[in-house]
């Protein structure tokens, strides 16, 4: 069974770069200063191979694919 | 002066209480350790820096870490409005280092830093001298450590970032500061009026804590008033004592109000309408979608212009952003433009709409609440000052700063 997960992004390490809403326009849209807006919600299963490749490709490293934590 | 149990004994003004005289008036704690982690769990008490986050499970979750911990009390009160801290800080030290040396006992810390706003010179002396009358054993493990005058330095992160680096911002949790704070270990971070609160609880128990309180509230709770009240400044009350019977306690309003902002700068405007008969108590306030901050309750006399004094705490809230996340540094500063252009050349349709906008698109996006709180009050604005944003003159260079 695989994992949900959903993108959390390091707000001090991001710059800006925007390749993370290049890469994954589904989810990451870039606001008017160019900083990401995810949309909530865990990454959907056919995207979960993009959503590994904006974690990867960000210049600074400030995305992560976390497990959605269970609630409590 | 309202002043119950954390101002009772000689009046604050009179100055600092000594030691000997905080012993013989109070006697010594009665509880450390577990006993005293289960009566703060059991008392409700939260804490009072601005969270309200719930201190006895703070408490245990320290104690449940292996090794050693370490202890900031904290007394940065950046709150542009706030003076409670450094009321207490200046007139019952020892109250609040009964309660950091219990926090020492409880969670095997062997460093209490004790973290005072460099600007408040008077606290800062207060805390000092009371800090040399300690015992040995305790003066062998604490320090006073100086805030920056900054509205960011008293947010847990950047007291743990400061300790550890010399420089008073925010960074990113988790990690939160509990879980690995200064030397990586596991850190208290304690607003003074909590740790003061801790220290008589220690002496009378929880029950005794729960007697004080009006409408199902517990505890006593320090607000300072601000603004159009006929003598601002703090009162220790009851909590859920509501904000129309606090403000007659000061004397009443100078002139007829038109909204309160409770909370300060991290807080919300409301309509006075609506304000009258709100109790004070963290739990309450939030019930109502309202955050009790550090307790601070500002009149707005109808005197003054709503949309004006939003602009200009907007201002100063995008000034103190610590510029480390886009959004917070590009964004509040963008709707302090708008926000400003609002209330210096009149209401128009663009900044309204990027307002609303940006208002909605900031929240949630920085390592800190600093972003959060100040897109909580501007569109606790756009909604009580409705009106006035919708027809706003040009008129911010006639009204007083």
């Amino acid at each position: 069974m695989k994992v949900a997960t959903q993108l959390v992004i390091d707000r001090i390490k991001c710059d800006g770069h925007g390749l993370c809403a290049e890469l994954l326009p589904e989810l990451i849209r870039l606001d008017d200063w160019g900083y990401p807006i995810v949309a909530p919600g865990a990454v959907p299963q056919h995207l979960s191979a993009h959503a590994q490749r904006a974690v990867e490709t960000c210049p600074v490293l400030a995305i992560a694919l976390r497990r959605t934590a269970p609630s409590r | 002066m309202s002043r119950l149990r954390l101002l009772a004994g000689t009046d604050p003004s009179a100055g600092s209480e000594s030691h000997a005289d905080h012993s013989r008036r109070l006697g010594a704690p009665a509880i450390a350790g577990r006993p005293l982690i289960e009566a703060l769990i059991r008392s409700g008490l939260a804490g009072r820096g601005g969270a309200s986050f719930p201190v006895g499970y703070k408490w245990r979750s320290i104690a449940g870490a292996k090794g050693p911990a370490v202890v900031i009390v904290n007394g940065a009160e950046g709150e542009p409005q706030s003076r409670k801290d450094r009321l207490l800080m200046t007139a019952r030290p020892h109250l609040i280092l009964d309660g950091a040396f219990l926090a020492a006992r409880t969670l095997r810390a062997r460093q209490v830093v004790v973290y005072v706003g460099q600007a408040h010179q008077a606290a800062w002396n207060a805390m000092a001298r009371a800090l040399a009358e300690r015992p040995e054993a305790e003066r062998r493990i604490a320090r006073m450590v100086g805030a920056p005058h900054r509205y960011v330095a008293g947010e847990s992160s950047a007291a743990v970032h400061l300790v550890n680096e010399g420089i008073a911002t925010p960074t990113t949790t988790p990690p939160h500061p509990r879980e690995r704070g200064v030397g990586a270990v596991p850190t208290l971070v304690q607003n003074v009026e909590t740790l003061a609160h801790i220290a008589l609880i220690a002496r009378y128990g929880d029950e005794w804590y729960r007697s004080a309180g009006r409408r199902g509230a517990a505890g006593t709770i320090l607000i300072t008033l601000a603004g159009g009240v006929a003598h601002p400044g703090v009162l220790e009350i009851e909590a859920g004592t509501t904000i129309g019977e606090a403000v007659a306690m000061a004397g009443g309003v100078t002139e007829p109000a038109t909204a309160l902002l409770v909370g300060g700068y991290f807080g919300a405007w409301i309509p006075v309408a609506t304000g009258w008969e709100l109790p004070l108590d963290a739990a309450a306030l939030r019930s109502q979608g309202l955050n009790l901050g550090c307790g601070i309750v500002g009149v707005l006399p109808a005197s003054r212009c709503g949309v004006c004094d939003t602009a200009r705490i907007m201002r100063y809230l995008a000034q103190e952003s610590s510029a480390q996340c886009g959004p917070c540094f590009f964004g509040l500063r963008a709707l302090s433009d708008a926000c400003s252009r609002v209330a210096e050349r009149g209401t128009n349709r663009d900044d309204m709409a990027r307002l609303k906008r940006w208002s909605v698109e900031v929240q949630g996006r920085g390592a800190c609440k600093h972003p959060d709180g100040a897109v909580i009050l501007l569109r606790s604005a756009l909604s009580t000052f409705a009106d006035g944003f919708a027809s706003h003159p040009a008129h911010w260079r006639q009204q007083p700063a």
